[in-house]
């Protein structure tokens, strides 16, 4: 049974003005609810990779589709609507630091309310109780009024987590989500986006830099390097040596 | 193998020797020409005497003039010189910030042509002397302190344009990309990213501008703006030392009120 | 599911912080527009007459340049002089303000008391003063300058001393160092780029100052922008403060490439 792969890539490729090639010739398919971990080295593309996908970064050639739509003549509201089922982590969590968490949060809602009512903070009730309960599957829901700026690293992004679920989001992209974090949050942070990949169906792309990490989550992992892929494989096929190969020079 | 020790590193610490020998004829030059240019005039014996009745009218201040009802007193003319400074700065800080936005570079401006033009804007009106401004605004609006409340307002605009332009230059995009991320659109970017991350530094900035405005505010009595300054020149001009040391005695003690509490103020929005 | 929220204190949950400054902000607004007569319909009434002057300052007269070349230079020149005499000055009081320097807190804290209130003074009032005493001339000028460049640098130096290294210090200091030399092999080198820098920056900003102290009869090219006002002048008026704008420029320009060139 072939069910449409919810993203996929033909022939994408970025090359940036100066001539540097971002990604070269990508060609792969993601079926709708996988855990997909990219690895790489520093530099070999997989956050523009990941960027591509929610328009962040464009490309220069081939066709992005998600679910089944090409996403490149996306303007203005239509591709508002793209990246609200796109949500997205970062590195730095790219919280509002001085706010709190309950806004926070709720800036995860914007798509869904008309610029006035947003900009005024006139969420509604079910979104509040919907920002409760996010941060809750986070474990965080006592630190509902606190500023964002008061938690730790690990905190902070479970609730960048908690504020990509507000958006009811098909796809989470993380992209190096626990590269500023120590080993224990780090597998909290990764067990989370585990429990929502498979309690919501969320197909979850991860980069990560560690290939052990990648190994204990993913249901597939892809590696890159200089903007190619270089290697893919089911979890179930992964070998050690193939992986290594990645990251050799030769 | 022969080891030939190369010439060059002589030849480099000889220039560089001369290097610092040819800055410092430079300077020297500099120094020469601006001394000889001015000339030096009252150093005569009435120097020695006017500071001797400044510093006599220092020691021994009009108290009288501190409070007296009239409205005209040193209280209420402090009063009013504040007023002008926080008035002038707080219109100031809402102009400054669009123009903030004009002066900053951003990422899809390359050749920098829009902040280029806002920087140069910028530069012009920090330079236009603000005593020129409270001139022309009274000629607008009367003598007064609205004229100087007009002079400070549009003078600021210079320093607070720049450095809010600066703030939003180097401010963390982070959280803007985050809501970008989330679908939101411009106005929500905006407001619900970047304004609480750059505010507490727009308001520290407006905060030390405010300081530097209550200086200002007590100057441009001078030509007649209102506030402090006015009777401050009168009583220099008519030699009434004990007015000027009262009235001096009045501005320092507003100045460091508001220095100290500005910083206060400034401290805990970091 | 039961929604366990932290009670907030009725203090945060009716914002009463945000309100109160909010409060305040208008109340210190309002007083202020009564006391200072501002009214936003008056300066459209009389919008005129400062149109009908930005017109005619916008026709400079071009061939009173060179009747202010010379003003100008001695502007310039009071500005060089003022600043190096302020700065010369503030080094021993800086480097006895430094916490890291002297450790007599009341020593220090009276230094720091004397720099703080030199540094109320506006500059346009120690002009005042010091024309009474010196009489209409760059002199008064210069003494302006220097004083308000004292205020001005001092406080930026001894900031900077307070961020040096101490370790070559202490180096000295086992060494069997008196107070003098350990200041001038060991602070100062750390020192002079940034001291240097603050010099240039106080230079710019006492070239802008000096165009104005003129007017109060301190010398310079101020004494003619009081006259070209004075006498209506304004397309007089615009050629001085063109030319202000240029040399002004200029010397920003070279102090930040010699700032960027030293840092």
């Amino acid at each position: 049974m072939e069910a449409t792969p919810i993203i996929s890539f033909k022939h994408v490729n970025k090359i940036y003005e100066n001539g540097t090639v971002g990604l070269k010739d990508i060609n792969f398919d993601i079926p709708r609810g996988e855990f997909l971990v990219v690895v790489g080295l520093s530099g070999a593309g997989k956050s523009t990779l990941l960027r591509t996908i929610n328009r962040m970064h464009e490309i220069t050639s081939g066709e992005i589709r998600i679910e089944d739509e090409p996403i490149d003549q996306y303007k203005g509201r239509a591709l508002r609507l793209l990246r609200r089922k796109i949500g997205m982590i970062f590195q730095n969590f790219n919280l509002v630091k001085r706010s709190s968490v309950a806004k926070n949060v709720l800036s995860g809602r914007v798509s869904y309310y008309p610029t006035w009512k947003s900009i005024l903070g006139l969420f509604s009730a079910v979104d509040r109780q919907k920002a409760v309960q996010s941060l809750q599957r986070v474990s965080l829901a006592e630190k509902f009024y606190a500023r964002a700026d008061e938690l730790s690293g690990g905190q902070q992004q479970r609730v960048a987590i908690a504020r990509t679920l507000m958006q009811d989001p098909k796809i989470i992209l993380a992209d190096e989500p626990i590269a500023s974090l120590d080993p224990l949050t780090t597998k909290t942070v990764m067990d989370i986006l585990k429990r929502l990949n498979q309690e919501d169906g969320i197909t979850v792309i991860v980069n990560l830099h560690s290939v052990a990490l990648a190994r204990e989550y993913a249901d597939r992992i892809v590696g890159l390097r200089a903007g190619e892929v270089v290697y893919d494989q089911q979890i179930a096929d992964v070998t050690e040596t193939d992986l290594n190969r990645v990251y050799q020079t030769v | 193998m022969q080891t030939t020790i190369s010439k060059k590193p002589l030849t480099m610490t000889f220039w560089h020797r001369w290097r610092w020998l040819l800055w410092l004829v430079v300077v020297a030059v500099i120094y020469l020409w601006a001394v000889t240019g001015l000339h030096f005039t009252g150093l005569q014996g009435s120097a020695a005497a006017v500071s001797r009745s400044i510093v006599h009218g220092l020691v021994q201040p009009d108290w009288s003039y501190v409070y007296n009802g009239s409205g005209e007193d040193l209280v209420s003319l402090i009063l009013q010189t504040l007023a002008i400074a926080f008035l002038g700065t707080f219109i100031s800080a809402l102009i400054s910030v669009p123009f903030a936005f004009w002066a900053a570079r951003s990422q899809h401006d390359w050749r920098h042509v829009r902040s280029g033009s806002g920087k140069v804007v910028l530069t012009l009106i920090r330079t236009f002397p603000e005593i020129v401004l409270a001139i022309m605004f009274i000629k607008a609006v009367g003598p007064g302190s609205y004229a100087g409340v007009l002079a400070v307002s549009i003078h600021s605009i210079g320093m607070l344009g720049k450095l809010f332009s600066e703030a939003i230059e180097n401010m963390d995009r982070g959280a803007d990309e985050a809501v970008v991320s989330a679908g939101g659109n411009g106005a929500q970017v905006f407001v619900l990213a970047t304004l609480p991350t750059i505010l507490p530094e727009f308001i520290s900035y407006t905060l030390y501008r405010f300081e530097i405005a209550v200086r200002s505010a007590s100057i441009l009595g001078m030509v007649g703006a209102g506030g402090i300054g006015t009777p401050m020149i009168f009583a220099i001009q008519t030699r009434n030392w004990p007015r000027v040391g009262i009235i001096l005695l009045g501005i320092v003690l507003m100045v460091l009120l508001i220095d100290s509490l500005s910083e206060q103020l400034r401290k805990r929005l970091i | 599911m039961i929604t366990q929220i932290p009670r907030r204190p009725w203090t945060q949950r009716w914002h009463v912080k945000p309100i109160a400054w909010t409060i305040l902000i208008v109340v210190l607004l309002v007083t202020s527009s009564h006391m200072t007569g501002v009214d936003v319909a008056m300066f459209f009434t009389n919008f005129g007459q400062f149109t009908d002057l930005l017109m005619r300052m916008s026709q400079p007269a071009w061939d009173y340049l060179p009747v202010i070349i010379r003003p100008l230079y001695e502007t310039i020149q009071m500005a060089i002089l003022g600043t190096t005499i302020g700065a010369a000055l503030a080094i021993p009081f800086s480097v006895l303000a430094a916490s890291n320097l002297v450790h007599n807190r009341w020593l220090r804290g009276g230094i720091r008391l004397v720099l703080d209130l030199v540094r109320t003074l506006p500059d346009l009032l120690l002009a005042a003063i010091f024309v009474a005493i010196f009489g209409i001339g760059s002199t008064a000028g210069v003494v302006t300058l220097a004083i308000f460049s004292f205020g001005m640098v001092s406080k930026l130096f001894y900031e900077v001393i307070e961020t040096i290294d101490m370790g070559p210090l202490e180096a000295l200091e086992s060494a069997g160092a008196n107070q003098l030399t350990i200041i001038w092999y060991a602070v100062l080198p750390q020192i002079l780029n940034q001291f240097v820098s603050y010099f240039l920056y106080t230079l710019e900003i006492n070239v802008r100052a000096s165009t104005v102290l003129g007017y109060l009869g301190a010398g310079g090219i101020g004494v003619f922008l009081q006259r070209s006002l004075n006498e209506f002048n304004y397309s007089q008026t615009a050629v001085i403060i063109l030319a202000t704008l240029v040399v002004v420029m200029v010397i920003d320009g070279v102090s930040n490439h010699l700032r960027r060139v030293l840092l």
